[in-house]
Protein backbone atom coordinates (compact mmCIF):
# COMPACT_ATOMS: atom_id res chain seq x y z
CA UNK A 1 0.00 0.00 0.00
CA UNK A 2 1.02 3.58 -0.53
CA UNK A 3 1.97 6.07 2.16
CA UNK A 4 2.78 9.73 2.11
CA UNK A 5 6.50 10.34 1.99
CA UNK A 6 7.97 11.75 5.17
CA UNK A 7 9.98 14.28 3.18
CA UNK A 8 9.02 15.43 -0.30
CA UNK A 9 11.35 14.56 -3.15
CA UNK A 10 13.90 17.33 -3.52
CA UNK A 11 13.52 19.22 -6.75
CA UNK A 12 14.30 22.65 -7.99
CA UNK A 13 11.17 22.56 -10.12
CA UNK A 14 7.73 22.88 -8.62
CA UNK A 15 4.24 22.30 -9.86
CA UNK A 16 4.09 25.82 -11.21
CA UNK A 17 6.99 25.06 -13.54
CA UNK A 18 5.20 22.21 -15.31
CA UNK A 19 3.38 24.44 -17.78
CA UNK A 20 6.67 25.86 -19.03
CA UNK A 21 8.15 22.37 -19.31
CA UNK A 22 5.13 21.29 -21.34
CA UNK A 23 5.61 24.27 -23.61
CA UNK A 24 9.14 23.10 -24.40
CA UNK A 25 7.52 20.02 -26.00
CA UNK A 26 4.35 21.47 -27.45
CA UNK A 27 5.61 24.90 -28.47
CA UNK A 28 2.29 26.22 -27.30
CA UNK A 29 1.71 28.15 -24.11
CA UNK A 30 -1.85 26.93 -23.76
CA UNK A 31 -2.46 23.24 -23.09
CA UNK A 32 -5.82 21.64 -23.68
CA UNK A 33 -7.40 19.40 -21.12
CA UNK A 34 -6.49 16.18 -22.93
CA UNK A 35 -2.77 17.05 -22.81
CA UNK A 36 -2.92 17.71 -19.09
CA UNK A 37 -5.53 15.19 -17.92
CA UNK A 38 -2.82 13.22 -16.12
CA UNK A 39 -0.75 16.19 -14.94
CA UNK A 40 -2.05 16.60 -11.40
CA UNK A 41 -2.16 12.88 -10.71
CA UNK A 42 1.41 12.47 -11.95
CA UNK A 43 2.60 15.41 -9.92
CA UNK A 44 1.04 14.15 -6.71
CA UNK A 45 2.48 10.69 -7.28
CA UNK A 46 6.01 11.88 -7.97
CA UNK A 47 5.95 14.71 -5.43
CA UNK A 48 4.27 13.03 -2.50
CA UNK A 49 3.83 9.28 -2.93
CA UNK A 50 6.26 7.26 -5.02
CA UNK A 51 9.49 6.15 -3.39
CA UNK A 52 11.55 6.72 -6.50
CA UNK A 53 14.44 8.98 -7.32
CA UNK A 54 16.78 9.55 -10.26
CA UNK A 55 19.66 7.91 -8.38
CA UNK A 56 17.73 4.72 -7.67
CA UNK A 57 16.01 3.88 -10.95
CA UNK A 58 17.40 0.33 -10.69
CA UNK A 59 16.86 -0.10 -6.96
CA UNK A 60 14.86 -3.32 -6.58
CA UNK A 61 13.03 -1.83 -3.59
CA UNK A 62 11.80 1.25 -5.45
CA UNK A 63 8.13 1.78 -6.11
CA UNK A 64 7.10 1.16 -9.71
CA UNK A 65 5.02 3.60 -11.69
CA UNK A 66 3.69 2.14 -14.94
CA UNK A 67 2.16 4.57 -17.41
CA UNK A 68 -0.18 2.29 -19.32
CA UNK A 69 -1.96 5.08 -21.16
CA UNK A 70 1.14 5.93 -23.15
CA UNK A 71 -0.29 8.47 -25.55
CA UNK A 72 -0.08 12.13 -24.63
CA UNK A 73 3.05 11.60 -22.49
CA UNK A 74 4.04 15.28 -22.33
CA UNK A 75 2.75 15.61 -18.78
CA UNK A 76 4.73 12.50 -17.81
CA UNK A 77 7.95 13.80 -19.36
CA UNK A 78 7.39 17.20 -17.77
CA UNK A 79 7.08 15.65 -14.32
CA UNK A 80 10.08 13.39 -14.91
CA UNK A 81 12.10 16.42 -16.00
CA UNK A 82 10.90 18.43 -13.00
CA UNK A 83 12.09 15.61 -10.76
CA UNK A 84 15.44 15.30 -12.59
CA UNK A 85 14.91 11.86 -14.09
CA UNK A 86 15.68 13.39 -17.47
CA UNK A 87 17.32 16.65 -18.50
CA UNK A 88 15.06 19.57 -19.28
CA UNK A 89 17.27 20.06 -22.34
CA UNK A 90 15.85 16.81 -23.78
CA UNK A 91 12.30 18.15 -23.90
CA UNK A 92 12.38 20.37 -27.00
CA UNK A 93 13.41 17.46 -29.27
CA UNK A 94 10.25 15.56 -28.20
CA UNK A 95 9.35 13.12 -30.97
CA UNK A 96 12.53 13.71 -32.94
CA UNK A 97 14.56 10.95 -34.56
CA UNK A 98 17.41 11.25 -32.08
CA UNK A 99 15.24 12.00 -29.07
CA UNK A 100 14.67 9.42 -26.34
CA UNK A 101 11.24 11.00 -25.84
CA UNK A 102 8.70 9.55 -28.24
CA UNK A 103 5.00 10.20 -28.49
CA UNK A 104 4.80 6.92 -26.59
CA UNK A 105 7.43 6.27 -23.88
CA UNK A 106 10.07 3.56 -24.21
CA UNK A 107 11.46 2.14 -20.98
CA UNK A 108 14.75 1.27 -22.62
CA UNK A 109 15.35 4.89 -23.64
CA UNK A 110 14.21 6.98 -20.67
CA UNK A 111 15.60 6.50 -17.16
CA UNK A 112 12.82 5.98 -14.65
CA UNK A 113 10.26 4.89 -17.23
CA UNK A 114 9.19 1.43 -16.09
CA UNK A 115 7.35 0.23 -19.19
CA UNK A 116 7.14 1.02 -22.85
CA UNK A 117 3.53 1.72 -23.67
CA UNK A 118 1.35 3.08 -26.42
CA UNK A 119 -0.79 0.14 -27.45
CA UNK A 120 -3.63 0.35 -24.95
CA UNK A 121 -4.41 -2.35 -22.43
CA UNK A 122 -0.93 -3.65 -21.60
CA UNK A 123 -0.03 -1.83 -18.39
CA UNK A 124 -2.40 -3.56 -16.01
CA UNK A 125 -1.20 -7.02 -17.02
CA UNK A 126 2.41 -5.96 -16.67
CA UNK A 127 1.53 -4.40 -13.30
CA UNK A 128 -0.04 -7.63 -12.05
CA UNK A 129 3.11 -9.52 -13.01
CA UNK A 130 5.29 -6.86 -11.40
CA UNK A 131 3.26 -6.96 -8.18
CA UNK A 132 3.51 -10.76 -8.11
CA UNK A 133 7.23 -10.62 -8.80
CA UNK A 134 7.88 -8.10 -6.03
CA UNK A 135 6.03 -10.34 -3.63
CA UNK A 136 7.99 -13.42 -4.74
CA UNK A 137 11.31 -11.64 -4.40
CA UNK A 138 10.48 -10.37 -0.91
CA UNK A 139 10.28 -6.73 -1.94
CA UNK A 140 7.36 -6.18 0.38
CA UNK A 141 7.79 -2.44 0.73
CA UNK A 142 7.76 -1.73 -2.99
CA UNK A 143 4.40 -0.69 -4.40
CA UNK A 144 3.16 -0.76 -7.98
CA UNK A 145 1.06 2.07 -9.38
CA UNK A 146 -0.36 1.78 -12.90
CA UNK A 147 -2.12 4.62 -14.69
CA UNK A 148 -4.85 3.82 -17.21
CA UNK A 149 -7.45 5.90 -19.01
CA UNK A 150 -11.19 5.43 -18.88
CA UNK A 151 -11.26 4.75 -22.62
CA UNK A 152 -8.29 2.42 -22.32
CA UNK A 153 -10.31 0.33 -19.90
CA UNK A 154 -12.42 -0.75 -22.87
CA UNK A 155 -9.61 -3.13 -23.83
CA UNK A 156 -10.61 -6.59 -22.60
CA UNK A 157 -7.11 -7.36 -21.36
CA UNK A 158 -7.80 -5.02 -18.42
CA UNK A 159 -10.68 -7.19 -17.27
CA UNK A 160 -8.36 -10.20 -17.11
CA UNK A 161 -5.91 -8.28 -14.92
CA UNK A 162 -8.52 -6.66 -12.67
CA UNK A 163 -10.07 -10.04 -11.89
CA UNK A 164 -6.81 -11.81 -11.10
CA UNK A 165 -5.40 -8.91 -9.05
CA UNK A 166 -8.51 -8.96 -6.89
CA UNK A 167 -8.57 -12.70 -6.48
CA UNK A 168 -4.88 -12.87 -5.59
CA UNK A 169 -5.15 -10.03 -3.05
CA UNK A 170 -2.46 -7.90 -4.61
CA UNK A 171 -2.41 -5.27 -1.90
CA UNK A 172 0.81 -3.86 -3.35
CA UNK A 173 -0.99 -2.77 -6.52
CA UNK A 174 -2.77 0.53 -7.08
CA UNK A 175 -4.49 1.45 -10.31
CA UNK A 176 -5.26 5.07 -11.03
CA UNK A 177 -7.88 5.59 -13.70
CA UNK A 178 -7.93 9.02 -15.32
CA UNK A 179 -11.62 9.45 -16.08
CA UNK A 180 -12.12 12.29 -18.52
CA UNK A 181 -15.27 10.69 -19.91
CA UNK A 182 -13.56 9.69 -23.13
CA UNK A 183 -14.87 6.11 -23.26
CA UNK A 184 -17.28 6.12 -26.20
CA UNK A 185 -19.68 3.63 -24.65
CA UNK A 186 -19.35 5.04 -21.14
CA UNK A 187 -19.32 3.14 -17.87
CA UNK A 188 -22.89 3.00 -16.49
CA UNK A 189 -22.73 2.77 -12.73
CA UNK A 190 -19.20 4.13 -12.68
CA UNK A 191 -15.72 2.72 -13.14
CA UNK A 192 -15.01 2.04 -9.48
CA UNK A 193 -17.87 -0.46 -9.36
CA UNK A 194 -16.07 -2.67 -11.91
CA UNK A 195 -13.10 -2.91 -9.58
CA UNK A 196 -15.13 -3.20 -6.38
CA UNK A 197 -17.00 -6.25 -7.59
CA UNK A 198 -13.64 -7.94 -8.24
CA UNK A 199 -12.43 -7.31 -4.71
CA UNK A 200 -10.62 -3.97 -4.95
CA UNK A 201 -10.87 -1.10 -2.53
CA UNK A 202 -11.90 2.05 -4.38
CA UNK A 203 -11.83 5.83 -4.15
CA UNK A 204 -13.41 8.36 -6.48
CA UNK A 205 -11.64 11.68 -6.38
CA UNK A 206 -11.31 15.05 -8.07
CA UNK A 207 -8.33 14.50 -10.35
CA UNK A 208 -7.18 18.11 -9.96
CA UNK A 209 -7.26 18.27 -6.13
CA UNK A 210 -3.80 17.42 -4.87
CA UNK A 211 -4.69 16.87 -1.24
CA UNK A 212 -7.70 14.76 -2.17
CA UNK A 213 -5.53 12.71 -4.53
CA UNK A 214 -2.97 12.17 -1.78
CA UNK A 215 -5.69 10.99 0.59
CA UNK A 216 -7.12 8.69 -2.08
CA UNK A 217 -3.75 7.10 -2.85
CA UNK A 218 -2.99 6.48 0.81
CA UNK A 219 -6.48 5.30 1.73
CA UNK A 220 -5.82 1.57 1.21
CA UNK A 221 -5.19 -0.25 4.45
CA UNK A 222 -5.70 -3.95 3.73
CA UNK A 223 -4.56 -6.66 1.34
CA UNK A 224 -6.92 -5.67 -1.42
CA UNK A 225 -5.62 -3.97 -4.55
CA UNK A 226 -6.67 -0.35 -4.66
CA UNK A 227 -8.14 1.78 -7.41
CA UNK A 228 -8.28 5.56 -7.50
CA UNK A 229 -10.69 6.90 -10.10
CA UNK A 230 -9.51 10.44 -10.76
CA UNK A 231 -12.21 12.49 -12.44
CA UNK A 232 -11.10 15.35 -14.66
CA UNK A 233 -13.28 17.69 -16.66
CA UNK A 234 -12.72 16.93 -20.35
CA UNK A 235 -13.34 20.57 -21.32
CA UNK A 236 -11.54 22.38 -18.53
CA UNK A 237 -8.68 24.49 -19.91
CA UNK A 238 -5.47 24.62 -17.92
CA UNK B 1 22.89 -35.21 -25.05
CA UNK B 2 22.63 -38.99 -25.31
CA UNK B 3 20.28 -41.21 -23.37
CA UNK B 4 22.91 -42.18 -20.84
CA UNK B 5 23.63 -38.59 -19.89
CA UNK B 6 20.00 -37.66 -19.34
CA UNK B 7 19.65 -36.04 -15.97
CA UNK B 8 16.40 -37.72 -15.08
CA UNK B 9 15.38 -41.31 -15.42
CA UNK B 10 13.39 -42.21 -18.48
CA UNK B 11 9.81 -43.20 -17.93
CA UNK B 12 8.45 -45.62 -20.55
CA UNK B 13 5.89 -44.01 -22.79
CA UNK B 14 6.66 -40.54 -21.49
CA UNK B 15 6.36 -37.87 -24.16
CA UNK B 16 7.96 -34.41 -24.21
CA UNK B 17 5.04 -32.76 -22.50
CA UNK B 18 4.90 -35.41 -19.76
CA UNK B 19 8.59 -34.86 -19.13
CA UNK B 20 8.07 -31.11 -18.82
CA UNK B 21 5.35 -31.54 -16.22
CA UNK B 22 7.39 -34.08 -14.29
CA UNK B 23 10.42 -31.78 -14.22
CA UNK B 24 8.69 -28.54 -13.40
CA UNK B 25 8.18 -28.92 -9.60
CA UNK B 26 11.82 -29.89 -9.08
CA UNK B 27 13.08 -27.04 -11.22
CA UNK B 28 10.96 -24.57 -9.27
CA UNK B 29 12.23 -26.01 -5.99
CA UNK B 30 15.87 -25.78 -7.08
CA UNK B 31 15.76 -22.36 -8.72
CA UNK B 32 14.03 -19.61 -6.71
CA UNK B 33 14.07 -17.27 -9.71
CA UNK B 34 11.68 -19.48 -11.67
CA UNK B 35 7.95 -18.93 -11.80
CA UNK B 36 5.51 -21.09 -13.74
CA UNK B 37 2.76 -19.05 -15.36
CA UNK B 38 -0.19 -21.09 -16.55
CA UNK B 39 -3.58 -20.50 -18.10
CA UNK B 40 -5.52 -23.46 -16.74
CA UNK B 41 -3.94 -25.92 -19.19
CA UNK B 42 -2.01 -28.58 -17.22
CA UNK B 43 -2.69 -26.94 -13.85
CA UNK B 44 -3.68 -30.38 -12.55
CA UNK B 45 -0.05 -31.50 -12.88
CA UNK B 46 1.02 -28.88 -10.36
CA UNK B 47 -1.74 -29.16 -7.81
CA UNK B 48 0.33 -31.27 -5.43
CA UNK B 49 3.43 -29.06 -5.36
CA UNK B 50 4.97 -28.34 -1.93
CA UNK B 51 3.85 -25.12 -0.20
CA UNK B 52 7.38 -23.76 -0.56
CA UNK B 53 6.95 -23.39 -4.31
CA UNK B 54 3.17 -23.05 -4.58
CA UNK B 55 3.40 -19.26 -4.67
CA UNK B 56 5.56 -19.54 -7.77
CA UNK B 57 2.91 -21.46 -9.67
CA UNK B 58 0.63 -18.74 -11.01
CA UNK B 59 -2.51 -19.93 -12.75
CA UNK B 60 -4.20 -16.89 -14.27
CA UNK B 61 -7.16 -18.91 -15.49
CA UNK B 62 -8.32 -18.82 -19.09
CA UNK B 63 -6.75 -15.42 -19.68
CA UNK B 64 -3.98 -15.69 -22.24
CA UNK B 65 -3.38 -11.94 -22.55
CA UNK B 66 -2.67 -11.82 -18.84
CA UNK B 67 -0.66 -15.05 -19.10
CA UNK B 68 1.95 -13.32 -21.22
CA UNK B 69 1.46 -9.81 -19.80
CA UNK B 70 2.03 -11.00 -16.24
CA UNK B 71 5.09 -12.92 -17.43
CA UNK B 72 6.46 -9.64 -18.75
CA UNK B 73 5.85 -7.96 -15.41
CA UNK B 74 7.45 -10.85 -13.53
CA UNK B 75 10.49 -10.63 -15.77
CA UNK B 76 10.73 -6.90 -15.02
CA UNK B 77 11.26 -7.81 -11.37
CA UNK B 78 14.05 -10.25 -12.22
CA UNK B 79 12.03 -13.45 -12.16
CA UNK B 80 12.39 -16.05 -14.93
CA UNK B 81 8.90 -16.96 -16.15
CA UNK B 82 8.13 -20.33 -17.67
CA UNK B 83 4.93 -19.69 -19.59
CA UNK B 84 2.89 -22.60 -20.78
CA UNK B 85 -0.22 -23.41 -22.75
CA UNK B 86 -1.15 -24.77 -26.18
CA UNK B 87 0.84 -23.27 -29.04
CA UNK B 88 -2.17 -21.63 -30.66
CA UNK B 89 -3.12 -19.77 -27.50
CA UNK B 90 0.39 -19.00 -26.33
CA UNK B 91 1.71 -17.46 -29.52
CA UNK B 92 -1.36 -16.54 -31.55
CA UNK B 93 -4.03 -15.45 -29.09
CA UNK B 94 -1.61 -13.44 -26.98
CA UNK B 95 0.41 -12.31 -29.97
CA UNK B 96 0.57 -8.62 -29.11
CA UNK B 97 1.57 -9.45 -25.54
CA UNK B 98 4.39 -11.63 -26.87
CA UNK B 99 5.49 -8.74 -29.07
CA UNK B 100 5.10 -5.87 -26.59
CA UNK B 101 5.07 -7.22 -23.04
CA UNK B 102 8.24 -9.23 -23.61
CA UNK B 103 10.16 -8.00 -26.66
CA UNK B 104 9.33 -4.30 -26.53
CA UNK B 105 9.98 -4.17 -22.78
CA UNK B 106 13.38 -5.70 -23.43
CA UNK B 107 12.72 -8.67 -21.16
CA UNK B 108 12.54 -12.41 -21.73
CA UNK B 109 10.71 -15.55 -20.75
CA UNK B 110 10.69 -19.22 -21.62
CA UNK B 111 7.51 -19.95 -23.55
CA UNK B 112 6.79 -23.67 -23.54
CA UNK B 113 4.02 -24.76 -25.85
CA UNK B 114 2.20 -28.05 -26.12
CA UNK B 115 0.02 -29.38 -28.89
CA UNK B 116 2.48 -28.67 -31.72
CA UNK B 117 0.85 -28.45 -35.15
CA UNK B 118 -1.89 -31.02 -34.72
CA UNK B 119 -1.18 -33.26 -31.77
CA UNK B 120 -4.91 -33.22 -31.12
CA UNK B 121 -6.42 -33.39 -34.60
CA UNK B 122 -9.86 -34.22 -33.25
CA UNK B 123 -9.83 -30.68 -31.89
CA UNK B 124 -9.63 -29.22 -35.37
CA UNK B 125 -8.38 -25.90 -36.68
CA UNK B 126 -8.86 -23.91 -33.47
CA UNK B 127 -6.26 -26.08 -31.76
CA UNK B 128 -3.74 -26.32 -34.60
CA UNK B 129 -0.47 -24.54 -33.87
CA UNK B 130 1.58 -24.74 -37.06
CA UNK B 131 1.93 -20.96 -37.46
CA UNK B 132 3.93 -20.42 -34.26
CA UNK B 133 7.51 -20.43 -35.52
CA UNK B 134 6.67 -18.28 -38.54
CA UNK B 135 5.00 -15.74 -36.29
CA UNK B 136 7.98 -15.58 -33.95
CA UNK B 137 10.15 -15.02 -37.03
CA UNK B 138 8.63 -11.55 -37.32
CA UNK B 139 10.12 -10.60 -33.94
CA UNK B 140 13.60 -9.78 -32.71
CA UNK B 141 15.69 -11.96 -30.51
CA UNK B 142 13.80 -15.22 -30.12
CA UNK B 143 15.55 -18.55 -29.75
CA UNK B 144 13.33 -21.36 -31.03
CA UNK B 145 13.79 -24.97 -29.98
CA UNK B 146 11.92 -27.85 -31.59
CA UNK B 147 13.10 -30.90 -29.63
CA UNK B 148 12.78 -34.34 -31.14
CA UNK B 149 12.86 -36.34 -27.92
CA UNK B 150 11.94 -35.87 -24.24
CA UNK B 151 15.64 -35.91 -23.31
CA UNK B 152 16.31 -33.14 -25.80
CA UNK B 153 13.35 -31.17 -24.47
CA UNK B 154 14.78 -31.50 -20.97
CA UNK B 155 18.28 -30.43 -22.00
CA UNK B 156 16.98 -27.43 -23.94
CA UNK B 157 14.66 -26.40 -21.12
CA UNK B 158 17.39 -26.62 -18.49
CA UNK B 159 19.77 -24.63 -20.66
CA UNK B 160 17.17 -21.88 -21.15
CA UNK B 161 16.47 -21.29 -17.46
CA UNK B 162 19.53 -19.35 -16.29
CA UNK B 163 19.22 -16.62 -18.94
CA UNK B 164 17.05 -13.55 -19.35
CA UNK B 165 16.47 -14.00 -23.06
CA UNK B 166 13.38 -14.93 -25.06
CA UNK B 167 13.11 -18.65 -25.68
CA UNK B 168 10.37 -20.68 -27.31
CA UNK B 169 10.33 -24.40 -26.59
CA UNK B 170 7.90 -26.28 -28.84
CA UNK B 171 6.91 -29.58 -27.28
CA UNK B 172 5.34 -32.31 -29.39
CA UNK B 173 3.68 -35.63 -28.60
CA UNK B 174 5.72 -37.27 -31.32
CA UNK B 175 9.41 -38.04 -30.79
CA UNK B 176 12.29 -39.79 -32.49
CA UNK B 177 13.29 -43.19 -31.14
CA UNK B 178 16.52 -41.93 -29.58
CA UNK B 179 17.73 -38.54 -28.38
CA UNK B 180 20.57 -36.66 -30.00
CA UNK B 181 23.11 -34.22 -28.60
CA UNK B 182 21.46 -30.83 -29.05
CA UNK B 183 23.32 -28.96 -26.33
CA UNK B 184 25.26 -26.56 -28.57
CA UNK B 185 22.37 -25.40 -30.74
CA UNK B 186 24.12 -26.77 -33.85
CA UNK B 187 22.73 -29.10 -36.47
CA UNK B 188 23.88 -32.70 -36.40
CA UNK B 189 24.99 -34.61 -39.49
CA UNK B 190 22.90 -37.77 -39.63
CA UNK B 191 24.05 -38.94 -43.05
CA UNK B 192 26.39 -37.74 -45.79
CA UNK B 193 25.58 -37.70 -49.50
CA UNK B 194 26.41 -35.68 -52.60
CA UNK B 195 23.13 -34.78 -54.27
CA UNK B 196 21.71 -32.30 -51.84
CA UNK B 197 20.97 -31.63 -48.21
CA UNK B 198 17.83 -32.50 -46.32
CA UNK B 199 17.33 -30.68 -43.02
CA UNK B 200 15.03 -32.57 -40.66
CA UNK B 201 13.62 -30.61 -37.76
CA UNK B 202 12.73 -32.05 -34.35
CA UNK B 203 10.38 -35.02 -34.28
CA UNK B 204 10.63 -35.55 -38.05
CA UNK B 205 14.23 -36.84 -37.95
CA UNK B 206 13.53 -40.58 -37.87
CA UNK B 207 10.91 -40.29 -40.55
CA UNK B 208 13.19 -38.22 -42.76
CA UNK B 209 15.99 -40.76 -42.39
CA UNK B 210 13.61 -43.54 -43.39
CA UNK B 211 12.26 -41.51 -46.31
CA UNK B 212 15.75 -40.81 -47.66
CA UNK B 213 17.09 -44.35 -47.20
CA UNK B 214 19.16 -45.18 -50.25
CA UNK B 215 19.10 -41.63 -51.62
CA UNK B 216 22.47 -39.92 -52.07
CA UNK B 217 21.74 -36.94 -49.83
CA UNK B 218 23.15 -35.36 -46.70
CA UNK B 219 20.68 -35.37 -43.82
CA UNK B 220 21.08 -32.77 -41.10
CA UNK B 221 19.14 -32.63 -37.87
CA UNK B 222 18.06 -29.42 -36.15
CA UNK B 223 16.44 -29.19 -32.72
CA UNK B 224 17.20 -25.46 -32.54
CA UNK B 225 15.97 -23.56 -35.58
CA UNK B 226 16.53 -19.97 -34.37
CA UNK B 227 19.19 -18.92 -34.53
CA UNK B 228 19.54 -21.01 -37.67
CA UNK B 229 22.83 -22.90 -37.92
CA UNK B 230 23.91 -21.55 -41.28
CA UNK B 231 27.51 -22.58 -40.73
CA UNK B 232 26.83 -26.30 -40.54
CA UNK B 233 24.66 -26.09 -43.64
CA UNK B 234 27.42 -24.30 -45.57
CA UNK B 235 30.29 -26.45 -44.39
CA UNK B 236 28.52 -29.73 -45.13
CA UNK B 237 27.02 -28.58 -48.42
CA UNK B 238 27.87 -30.59 -51.50
CA UNK B 239 25.20 -30.00 -54.10
CA UNK B 240 23.42 -26.67 -53.41
CA UNK B 241 19.96 -28.21 -53.32
CA UNK B 242 18.32 -27.99 -49.92
CA UNK B 243 15.13 -29.54 -48.61
CA UNK B 244 13.62 -28.38 -45.32
CA UNK B 245 11.45 -30.87 -43.45
CA UNK B 246 9.68 -28.90 -40.76
CA UNK B 247 6.84 -30.04 -38.48
CA UNK B 248 5.16 -26.62 -38.66
CA UNK B 249 4.19 -24.21 -41.43
CA UNK B 250 5.75 -25.22 -44.73
CA UNK B 251 8.54 -22.89 -45.84
CA UNK B 252 9.06 -21.28 -42.43
CA UNK B 253 12.86 -21.56 -42.66
CA UNK B 254 13.24 -21.06 -46.40
CA UNK B 255 14.43 -17.49 -45.89
CA UNK B 256 17.05 -18.72 -43.41
CA UNK B 257 18.43 -21.15 -45.99
CA UNK B 258 18.43 -18.41 -48.62
CA UNK B 259 20.37 -16.17 -46.26
CA UNK B 260 22.79 -18.97 -45.33
CA UNK B 261 23.58 -19.64 -49.00
CA UNK B 262 23.75 -16.02 -50.11
CA UNK B 263 26.09 -15.62 -53.07
CA UNK B 264 25.55 -19.21 -54.14
CA UNK B 265 23.10 -20.32 -56.82
CA UNK B 266 20.90 -22.79 -55.01
CA UNK B 267 17.46 -24.33 -54.83
CA UNK B 268 15.29 -24.75 -51.75
CA UNK B 269 12.23 -26.88 -51.17
CA UNK B 270 10.21 -26.33 -48.02
CA UNK B 271 8.17 -29.24 -46.73
CA UNK B 272 5.84 -28.99 -43.77
CA UNK B 273 2.28 -28.17 -42.85
CA UNK B 274 0.25 -26.36 -45.50
CA UNK B 275 -1.72 -23.20 -44.74
CA UNK B 276 -5.01 -24.43 -46.20
CA UNK B 277 -7.83 -24.96 -43.74
CA UNK B 278 -8.20 -28.73 -43.92
CA UNK B 279 -11.44 -28.94 -41.90
CA UNK B 280 -10.45 -32.53 -41.07
CA UNK B 281 -10.13 -34.33 -37.74
CA UNK B 282 -8.86 -37.91 -37.37
CA UNK B 283 -5.40 -38.81 -36.07
CA UNK B 284 -2.00 -37.11 -36.59
CA UNK B 285 -0.97 -39.65 -39.25
CA UNK B 286 -3.94 -38.53 -41.36
CA UNK B 287 -2.67 -34.97 -41.29
CA UNK B 288 0.94 -36.00 -41.96
CA UNK B 289 -0.33 -37.70 -45.12
CA UNK B 290 -2.54 -34.75 -46.03
CA UNK B 291 0.41 -32.36 -45.84
CA UNK B 292 2.82 -34.76 -47.53
CA UNK B 293 5.10 -35.17 -44.55
CA UNK B 294 4.42 -38.85 -43.98
CA UNK B 295 7.31 -41.13 -44.97
CA UNK B 296 5.95 -41.84 -48.45
CA UNK B 297 5.15 -38.20 -49.11
CA UNK B 298 8.60 -37.06 -48.00
CA UNK B 299 10.32 -39.65 -50.18
CA UNK B 300 8.24 -38.64 -53.18
CA UNK B 301 8.89 -34.92 -52.73
CA UNK B 302 12.61 -35.24 -51.95
CA UNK B 303 13.27 -37.66 -54.82
CA UNK B 304 11.39 -35.42 -57.24
CA UNK B 305 13.36 -32.39 -56.11
CA UNK B 306 16.86 -33.86 -56.36
CA UNK B 307 16.17 -35.56 -59.70
CA UNK B 308 14.23 -32.67 -61.21
CA UNK B 309 16.95 -31.79 -63.74
CA UNK B 310 18.32 -35.30 -64.34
Amino acid sequence: MLVRMSAPNQASHGYDDLAALLTLMTGDEKHDASATSTLDVLWVLYDRILRVAPDRVDDPDRDRFLLSKGHGPMAYYAVLAAKHFLPVADLPAFGGFDSPLGYHPDRTLVPGVEIGSGSLGHGLGLAVGTALGLRMTGRDRAAVVVLVGDAELEEGSNAEAIQVAGRRHLGNLTTVVIDNSSASAGWPGGIAARFAVEGWSTRDVDGRDHDALERAFTAATDDRPHVVVAHVDPEEPR
Amino acid sequence: MSADTATTRTVPGENQRDRFYRLLPGLLADQPRLVAVLAEISVNYLEEVPPSIADRVVNVGIREQLLVGAAGGLALTGMRPIVHTFAAFLVERAWEQVKLDLGHQGVGAVLVSAGASYDWPEGGETHFGHRDVALLDTLDGWTVHVPGHPDEAEALLRAALPGDDRVYLRLASDSNRLPRDVSDGRMRVLRRGSRGTVIAVGPLADRTLAATEGLDVTVLYAATVRPFDAETLRTTLDSPDVVLVEPYLRGTSTAEVTAALRGLRHRVLGLGVGRNESRRYGVPADHDRLHGIDEAGLRRAITGFITEFD
